[in-house]
């Protein structure tokens, strides 16, 4: 008996799955896994992602990368990172020049640069604003016709009502003052803002940590007093000693002593301006209940304003309507010109007019939608890295034939941070002065060999560091001039790491002979203290311990999450660890601090978690840390650098190297890894990037309708068997 | 009923205050007071004061759950748990310790989360049921054993491979649609489509498996025999009687996972990158914002008995026999 498929696929059934079909293809012009609606195909906007909401997008307290992608581009601190010069350099963005300081004795005489710093009481650094700044539109600064804040008293109906700052209608703005940025370095200072930078400028601005103690105070008082009101206090009615408004466009900072470093400083977000008007808004009772605060919107004066503000989706910049309008750099470095880095030259910034990050958490989704052109760039994570690069019979790096044909463009850059082996100064075996621990612990810088862990670990991706400074901040030293004697030999005019027997003959002279304590007759143990798990963890830890192994120590791992590891620092219970630092500014004080006496973690909670303290490299830091840039201060550096190479209370580890992909559409692209607020220099070709979409990505529709044909064919013997049982009589 | 349903509220009161308990111990077992300051104050240049501070702001500066200085019932209100748990039973679930408004977060992550699961919920139960009943129509046939032996394959498949596979075949290989992402109102469809189809396609081994099981046993049952006895037809068997005894436990089965649907899926909603309350707890649980953590669990703990009391009533509803008492 012949069974026909008309009743399986009848015509409805086709002029369905043809309607179905041309439903989808006239959804848009655009390629069908395109995620971005229709009408943004042509616009000007670059897309990106973030794996983790920002915590705090209020600059006085953010402070991570992640937190900087944004606020970086909204807020307009005094100073910035010029775009393309190198080595790094400062110059103005909110300032109308970069402040040079003013020095002044105890008796308030003021002294020539060149003073002693013995001599040097107060800096003091007159800082001048650009007139015509003005903030982003923002209902803090709405007024009425009369001048007055048409939205700081809200009463309770409007707030129920209010979900987003989008749903106040109306909008104002003023101009930048100087006040501002005073207002801002007083919401440092103020405690219950928990800035992280309190203390550090609270070690330096005059008059600084008093404010903190009268504000705190008042602050508690206020909320005593008004329990269920405003509790938003005024900071403008404190005064702060070492801050004092000059006139509408000029101010002036005071610190304590002589603090080069404190330039650097204003090139963060930490020292934007920050009108009175956003604090009074946002703190009317009821906004924070609806997440509506100034840690999540921010009011900032740069040349981006959040204008979609969901963290748990997408962020969205705008371009700021109001911004003051600045100019592509119009000179660089060597090479610039020639990679087309100055074909913007003059050019009126931002060039974008929108930037949108979603929410991506995992890698491989953004790798592939990156590879099909919905994002503009990508980094390189461990799983796609054989697919994107290459290395050439040469050994040199390279992008795979895949990635050239899609016109994908790759950037490197050693990265201004380390990674370091640490010794716990303050142990007893790894640690302290004596000959014995310093042979033990150069052994151990010699076995561990960073070059393997970067090759194995890192993808190659890093440089085996000689010292703590990192290439690109001054004080580094390149070639044989910058090779650590202790570990390396130079040879064909290379660092060769020393061979083991040297390693062995250092154990030798520690008393560990082959890696037995001659004391107790003992194999000698080592503590390693690590917050790694997992498989990747384990290959980690297994590598790590084949190291010690080569000179005869049994290391063990003491795993532990990242609050315990961190309290053993504090402690200073750990032995032996890993840990790492990234540069808040390109100065060679921003490493060599973290090795500093009085910074360190077990007597002062501070950066130098191996303890480490040296009385002549303390002496040497004071005095390079006041040092402006050059020959004296470079031999200051090679002096505290060698100290610490003889001493070795870190195995130095290795600088990462940053690999970052990008699409031909993608313009201006020059590693900067000071700067945060690069966003407005960025250009892309939106008609290109449109075709390319649609090139890389056609819909295939026929593997859809062979398992439809398939499904239907394998389906009529069981029809067939249906029927016939169906015929049949109940069994 | 009614006496029923209330009393099994009652009993939920001292079930929840134990999660609580629990839930704090355990979290506080793992993360100090000290700890929560440090990461939301970040890695760089905390002071002990400023610990201190965020911990006296944040009322973490009180002790765990038994106060020593204090006097009468002070001793145990004047403790993290209590000044922390208490508000939790009124649904005020306050803010995250990075001040975002936990009911607000959950109320907008929830629906996310929810167009993803009701889909898979609803599709999944259809086609289960049909390959299920398929199967037992031809049981002990090679249709049968092949089955079987698909779905025991199919379950024995890590859902991330589902989830990898699905969006390498169908976004990055066919350009269907979107691999990963999530829009507000009807723009969302699309980028559901993926997720839906790899959660149906992820349960169709188990849930096949489950339910030919279910049938199998009432095709067994003298009604059963009786009804092909009097000459019924094998479809009319499975579909009037069968399918609608197989229903009970089915039924069952369903109506308490239906408040969990809200909480979400922490793998699938990471990888297709949806917005819903799946990742809220891990993240918060890495953020160690506990919070977020307490009003999660809570959450979740209420949906699931608030599930087995539907579970309770559906059983006199699709069952006569069954009486509440």
């Amino acid at each position: 008996m012949g069974i026909s498929i008309r009743p399986i696929i009848d015509d409805k059934l086709w002029l369905l799955l043809l309607l179905s079909a041309a439903l989808l293809s006239a959804c848009g012009d655009s390629a069908w896994n395109d995620p971005y609606p229709g009408d943004d195909k042509h616009r000007n906007t670059i897309y990106s992602s973030f794996t983790e909401r920002p915590k705090h997008l209020d600059p006085v307290r953010a402070y991570s990368a992640n937190e900087y992608v944004f606020i970086a581009q909204i807020y307009e601190p005094l100073l910035q990172y010029h775009f393309l010069k190198r080595p790094y350099e400062l110059v103005p963005l909110g300032a109308a020049e970069v402040p040079k300081a003013r020095y002044y004795d105890d008796q308030g005489n003021r002294l020539p640069e060149d003073a002693d710093n013995e001599r040097i009481a107060v800096s003091q650094y007159e800082i001048s604003i650009k007139p015509g700044m003005r903030y982003q539109p923002h209902p803090a600064l709405a007024q009425d016709e009369a001048g007055g804040y048409l939205y700081h008293s809200l009463g309770e109906d409007v707030i129920s009502v209010v979900n987003t700052l989008a749903d106040f209608p109306r909008t104002g703005s003023r101009e930048v003052t100087a006040a501002d940025y005073v207002y801002q370095i007083k919401r440092l200072a103020h405690p219950p803002l928990h800035s992280p930078i309190a203390g550090i400028m609270g070690d330096s601005i005059e008059g600084f940590s008093q404010f903190g103690e009268a504000s705190d105070l008042a602050y508690e008082q206020l909320k005593q007093s008004n329990g269920i009101g405003k509790d938003w206090l005024d900071l403008r009615l404190f005064d702060l000693k070492g801050v004092e408004v000059l006139d509408r466009y000029r101010f002036r900072v005071s610190l304590r002593g002589k603090y080069p470093q404190f330039v650097y400083w204003l090139a963060m977000p930490f020292f934007s301006p920050m009108p009175w008007e956003a604090e009074a808004f946002y703190s009317q009772p009821g906004l924070g209940e609806r997440n509506i605060s100034l840690n999540w919107y921010p009011l900032g004066s740069g040349s981006f304003m959040l204008e979609e503000n969901n963290p748990n989706l997408r962020m969205v910049l705008a371009k700021n309507p109001n911004f003051h309008g600045e100019r592509y750099p119009t000179t660089g470095e060597a090479g610039d010109q020639e990679a087309g880095l100055l074909d913007d030259a003059e050019k009126p910034l931002p060039f974008i007019e929108k930037a949108s990050y979603s929410l991506e958490k995992e890698s491989i989704p953004y790798w592939n939608k990156f590879l099909q052109g919905y994002y503009d760039t990508s980094g390189i994570s461990s799983d796609s890295f054989d697919q994107a690069v290459q290395f050439s019979a040469q050994g040199e790096l390279g992008l795979t034939e895949d990635m050239k044909e899609k016109g994908i463009q790759l950037q490197t850059a050693v990265t201004t941070s380390i990674f370091y082996l640490g010794f716990n100064m303050a142990d007893p075996v790894v640690g302290g002065d004596s000959d014995r621990s310093r042979h033990l612990r150069r052994a151990i810088s010699i076995a561990m060999d960073f070059e393997e862990y970067i090759s194995i670990f890192n993808n190659g991706r890093g440089v085996a560091a000689q010292g703590p400074i990192p290439p690109g901040i001054f004080g580094n030293r390149s070639g044989n001039e910058g090779i650590n004697p202790y570990v390396y030999d130079l040879k064909n005019g290379k660092p060769r790491r020393k061979g083991l027997e040297v390693a062995k003959q250092l154990m030798v002279q520690a008393g560990y002979s082959n890696g037995i304590d001659e004391a107790t007759g003992k194999p000698l143990i080592l503590y390693y203290d690590t917050t790694s798990s997992g498989p990747d963890g384990k290959a980690r830890l297994n590598w790590m311990r084949k190291q010690f192994t080569k000179l005869g120590i049994q290391l063990v791992i003491r795993a532990s999450d990242y609050n315990r590891f961190q309290e053993k620092m504090r402690k200073g219970t750990g032995q032996v660890f890993m840990w790492g630092w990234n540069a808040d500014y390109p100065d060679p004080e921003n490493f060599l601090f973290m090795l500093y006496g009085p910074n360190s973690k077990i007597d002062h909670g501070g950066e130098n978690a191996a303890n480490y303290e040296n009385s002549e490299f303390d002496a040497l830091f004071v005095k390079m840390k006041n040092m402006e840039n050059g020959p004296e201060r470079q031999r200051t550096i090679d002096e505290m650098v060698e100290i610490l190479r003889r001493d070795a209370p870190w195995a130095w580890g290795f600088f990462p190297k940053a690999f970052s992909l990008y699409h031909d559409w993608y313009k201006n692209v020059k590693p900067n890894l000071m700067a945060n607020n690069t966003l407005k220099y960025k250009r892309i070709d939106p008609v290109v990037r449109d075709q390319k979409r649609r090139d890389w990505n056609p819909p295939i529709v026929w593997p859809i309708l062979l398992l439809f044909i398939a499904l239907v064919a394998s389906a009529i013997p069981a029809v067939r068997v249906f029927r016939q049982r169906e015929r049949s009589a109940a069994r | 009923m009614t006496a029923y349903i209330i009393r099994r509220i009652l009993y939920a009161i001292p079930i929840l205050l134990g999660v609580n308990i629990l839930t704090f111990v355990l979290f506080f077992v793992v993360n100090s007071p000290d700890d929560m300051a440090r990461m939301n104050l970040g890695a760089k240049r905390v002071s002990p004061e400023a610990v201190e501070n965020w911990k006296r702001e944040r009322g973490y500066d009180l002790p765990l759950l038994y106060n020593q200085s204090a006097t009468g019932t002070g001793q145990f209100t004047d403790t993290i748990f209590f000044q922390k748990s208490l508000k939790l039973f009124r649904f005020d679930f306050g803010s995250s310790d990075s001040g975002r408004d936990i009911g607000y977060d959950i109320s907008q992550r929830m629906w996310p989360s929810l167009a993803i699961a009701l889909p898979v919920l609803m599709v999944g139960l259809l086609l289960n049921i049909t390959f299920a009943l398929l199967i037992a129509f031809f049981r002990a046939t090679y249709i049968d054993f092949w089955g079987v032996v698909l779905c025991v394959v199919m379950m024995s498949i890590s859902g991330l491979f589902y989830i990898i596979g699905g969006q390498y075949l169908i976004s990055k290989l066919m350009h269907l649609v979107p691999i990963s992402g999530y829009d507000t109102g009807l723009g969302s469809i699309k980028f559901l489509i993926l997720p839906v189809i790899v959660g149906v396609i992820g349960g169709i081994g188990a849930g096949t498996r489950w339910y030919r099981t279910l049938f199998l046993e009432e095709i067994n049952k003298d009604y059963v025999r009786t009804a092909r006895a009097k000459g019924l037809s094998e479809t009319r068997v499975l579909f009037r009687h069968v399918l609608k005894n197989a229903m009970i436990p089915i039924l069952t089965g369903v109506v308490v996972v239906l408040p969990l649907l809200f909480m979400g899926s922490l793998i699938t909603e990471s990888f297709f990158g949806i917005p819903g309350l799946g990742s809220y707890t891990i993240d918060a649980i890495n953020r160690q914002d506990f919070a977020i953590v307490r009003a999660m669990v809570f959450l979740g703990s209420v949906l699931y008995i608030l599930g087995l009391i539907m579970t309770d009533i559906s059983y006199t509803i699709v069952d006569p026999r069954v009486r509440l008492s």
